[in-house]
């Protein structure tokens, strides 16, 4: 039998369900080893009956909470997809702002209507058993995590930095060209994709785990980079995992 | 009393309620809800630096990422004046065509076709019309390979940056494309022939109202253009705030506008009743077999309008390419980035994107550090349009069976393929 799968979004931009979509004809293939039961944005049937849980988007309100929790005892295996899912992404920007100020300069004498707390990851409200990272995810790597729970594995992610594969794709190092790059402590997986189109890496795949902090100190001293700098940068993704709480 | 609460409508991006009570063929009630998690963009980008504003906002919409960027990026440019080649105008033109190709195609062949087939999703079309499906993924994916090509990929372009482009694609590739965009003119004959045959389907409605589009005399525009519209005089887009006179109401983390009537309504149909004159030769052929013309207020032929676009977005494209050729491709170095000038300023960009015209507003100290952000989104626009359709709509369904009235609002709904994420998030900050 197939295992059902379903499809949930909390705050984010959708990106990463929009990934699905852009599988094209790959969609088809997907469609024939999972049978889908919730997917609110492409169909009108719902069931709460299903294997595997994919989740889109941070918890940015307490009564979201509940629907997470809801979610956790339905399903058997909890995957958060894309950055806002994984580690708070760039939710977590504001997590550095007062709220109070945060609530009232948007939605002006209005703000009371309005309710929302610190914006997190989902595992910092339910547990969660596999990751998909990015913003927005990657398509292979998708399928990868896919076929791995269908199969009964635990998908593996990379736990190297970006730099390596950056490296290997003979890019020309952020740092030479006088920019600031977060690839030396950022989770590779992505293929170095964004140096390669000729930015930088912003570190949406998150922190590596154990991240080689000396390595990254000795490359910011030998580039002389300000804390300011430094933490300024890290805080458009790494906002929740650096401890915003 | 006969209840209809549909808690979360399906297949749109985002989360919107609609609630109805009819009690003895009376409407009660009748109320469109966004209770969308707010996401506070406009604060989120205070404190952060001109280079970084544009990948913070292409977060603000998964589906629309590169015209966010784009506006975003305009906005920018015209607080410190920075100057954009006529090359890259054209590589951006470019890219807001692979998008509103994408995004429409989603919408109609994805979220659209099911209720014109009688299906609840795409899923079971994958087995009742697969050759049909295969056509609109195959342009799906033509439009994706153009975000590619041009911005380095589909979702959160890399490569569009302030001043220009990180990197730009060779005259080769653009070459290739322009044919594959020649020999997708079958399938696209194919996907009109069949909303041909489906489309009585869509139920006869109209509503007077009042459109707001981007507006330019010499083409179809997206991305350059005054403000227009179907009731007033056109305006620049740096009065953009006497166009759209945001509210809050209770029961929605969105805001709402309006300009002279209670409510208008921007996106695909919009552009089309103003700009009409300016679709390319095959859209406006398209349009005639929908005897669709200017100006026409059923909310319902806004699908068909982004089905006349889908075909002038190939059309225009093939014409800019050509227009690249005939100028020869400058080429930039590895790793571009234009010389900027940094200084104070504040600044309007405004793109149409697909669900219609898009509006950011920055204002940046002499660091060029972003002080206050305002972002005015296409949905929201929409939302109090959506109400009043709602509103005059529903009173004419009374008689039918709850099932019908259901499917028959999602569907009105659905018409303004609305982008709810986008739109929880759009006010003004002054911090």
């Amino acid at each position: 039998m197939k295992p059902k799968v379903a499809f949930f979004d909390f705050a984010g931009c959708e990106g990463d369900q929009l990934q699905i979509a852009n599988l094209e004809e790959d969609f088809l293939k997907l469609v024939d080893i999972v049978e889908v039961v919730s997917f609110r944005e492409i169909m009108k049937e719902h069931s709460d009956d299903y294997d595997i849980a994919f989740i889109e988007g941070s918890c940015v309100r307490s009564e979201d909470e509940e629907r997470l929790e809801q979610i956790r005892n339905n399903a058997k295996i909890v995957v958060a997809l894309g950055a806002c899912a994984t580690i708070g992404g760039i939710n977590s920007l504001r997590n550095y702002q007062n709220l109070d100020q945060v609530l009232k300069t948007v939605y002006g004498d209005k703000a009371e209507w309005i309710s929302a707390y610190k914006a997190r990851p989902i595992d910092a409200v339910i547990k969660v058993d596999a990751y998909v990272h990015g913003c927005p995810i990657d398509r292979d790597e998708f399928l990868h995590v896919v076929k791995s729970l269908v199969l009964g594995k635990k998908p593996e992610i990379p736990t190297y930095p970006v730099c390596v594969e950056c490296k290997k794709n003979e890019n020309i190092c952020a740092f030479e060209r006088g920019e600031f790059c977060v690839g030396p402590v950022t989770r590779a997986g992505c293929n170095s994709c964004c140096v390669n189109q000729g930015t930088i890496c912003w570190g949406c795949r998150g922190l590596v785990d154990n991240p080689n902090q000396d390595a990254h100190t000795e490359v910011l001293e030998k580039y002389g980079l300000t804390v300011d700098e430094v933490v300024n940068k890290f805080r458009l993704y790494f906002g929740w995992q650096e401890g915003a709480e | 009393m006969n209840t209809i609460d549909i808690h979360y409508v399906t297949r749109v991006e985002g989360h919107g309620d609609i609630l109805v009570a009819i009690t003895n063929g009376k409407v009660e009630k009748c109320r469109w809800n966004i209770p969308e998690a707010p996401r506070f963009f406009e604060a989120m980008v205070v404190g952060r630096k001109w280079n970084e504003v544009h990948h913070i906002v292409s977060r603000i919409c998964g589906i629309c990422s590169i015209g966010h960027t784009l506006t975003s990026l305009k906005a920018t440019e015209a607080a410190m004046a920075i100057p954009i080649s006529e090359q890259d105008i054209l590589l951006r033109k470019l890219a807001l065509h692979a998008e509103n190709m994408q995004s429409h195609l989603l919408h109609l062949g994805y979220l659209v076709l099911p209720d014109l087939l009688g299906t609840g999703s795409v899923i079971p079309l994958t087995k009742s019309y697969p050759d049909e499906l295969k056509t609109v993924i195959r342009l799906h994916r033509l439009a994706n390979t153009l975000s590619d090509m041009l911005c380095g990929r589909t979702t959160h372009p890399q490569r569009l940056i302030p001043g220009g482009f990180s990197r730009i694609p060779a005259m080769d590739e653009l070459k290739i494309f322009k044919k594959r965009l020649y020999n997708s003119f079958s399938d696209l004959e194919t996907l009109v022939d069949l909303f041909q045959e489906v489309v009585n389907t869509f139920p006869d409605f109209s509503r007077e109202t009042e459109f707001i589009a981007l507006t330019s005399p010499d083409e179809y525009t997206l991305y350059d253009g005054i403000i227009g519209s179907t009731d007033t005089e056109s305006a620049p887009v740096t009065e953009y705030l006497s166009f759209t006179n945001e509210y809050i109401v209770p029961r929605s983390t969105a805001k709402w506008t309006k300009h002279v009537r209670d409510s208008c309504m921007v996106g695909a149909l919009a552009r089309l009743n103003i700009n009409y004159e300016n679709l390319s030769s095959r859209a406006r052929e398209v349009a005639a077999l929908f005897n669709l013309k200017p100006v026409c207020h059923n909310p319902f032929m806004n699908n068909i309008a982004q089905l006349v676009e889908v075909v002038h977005s190939v059309e225009d494209s093939i014409k800019l390419i050509g227009e690249i050729e005939a100028s020869g491709l400058n080429p930039i170095p590895d790793y571009n980035r234009p010389v900027i000038e940094v200084k104070a300023g504040q600044g309007v960009g405004a793109v149409e994107v697909p669900r219609g015209i898009l509006f950011h507003d920055y204002t940046y100290n002499q660091e060029g550090v972003c002080t206050a952000a305002n972002f005015v989104i296409p949905t929201n626009q929409n939302h109090a349009n959506i109400q009043g359709d709602l509103e005059e709509f529903v009173p004419q369904l009374v008689d039918k069976p709850k099932k019908e009235i259901e499917l028959a609002i999602e569907m009105l709904v659905r018409a303004y393929d609305p982008c709810i994420s986008c739109s929880t998030h759009c006010v003004e900050v002054h911090l």
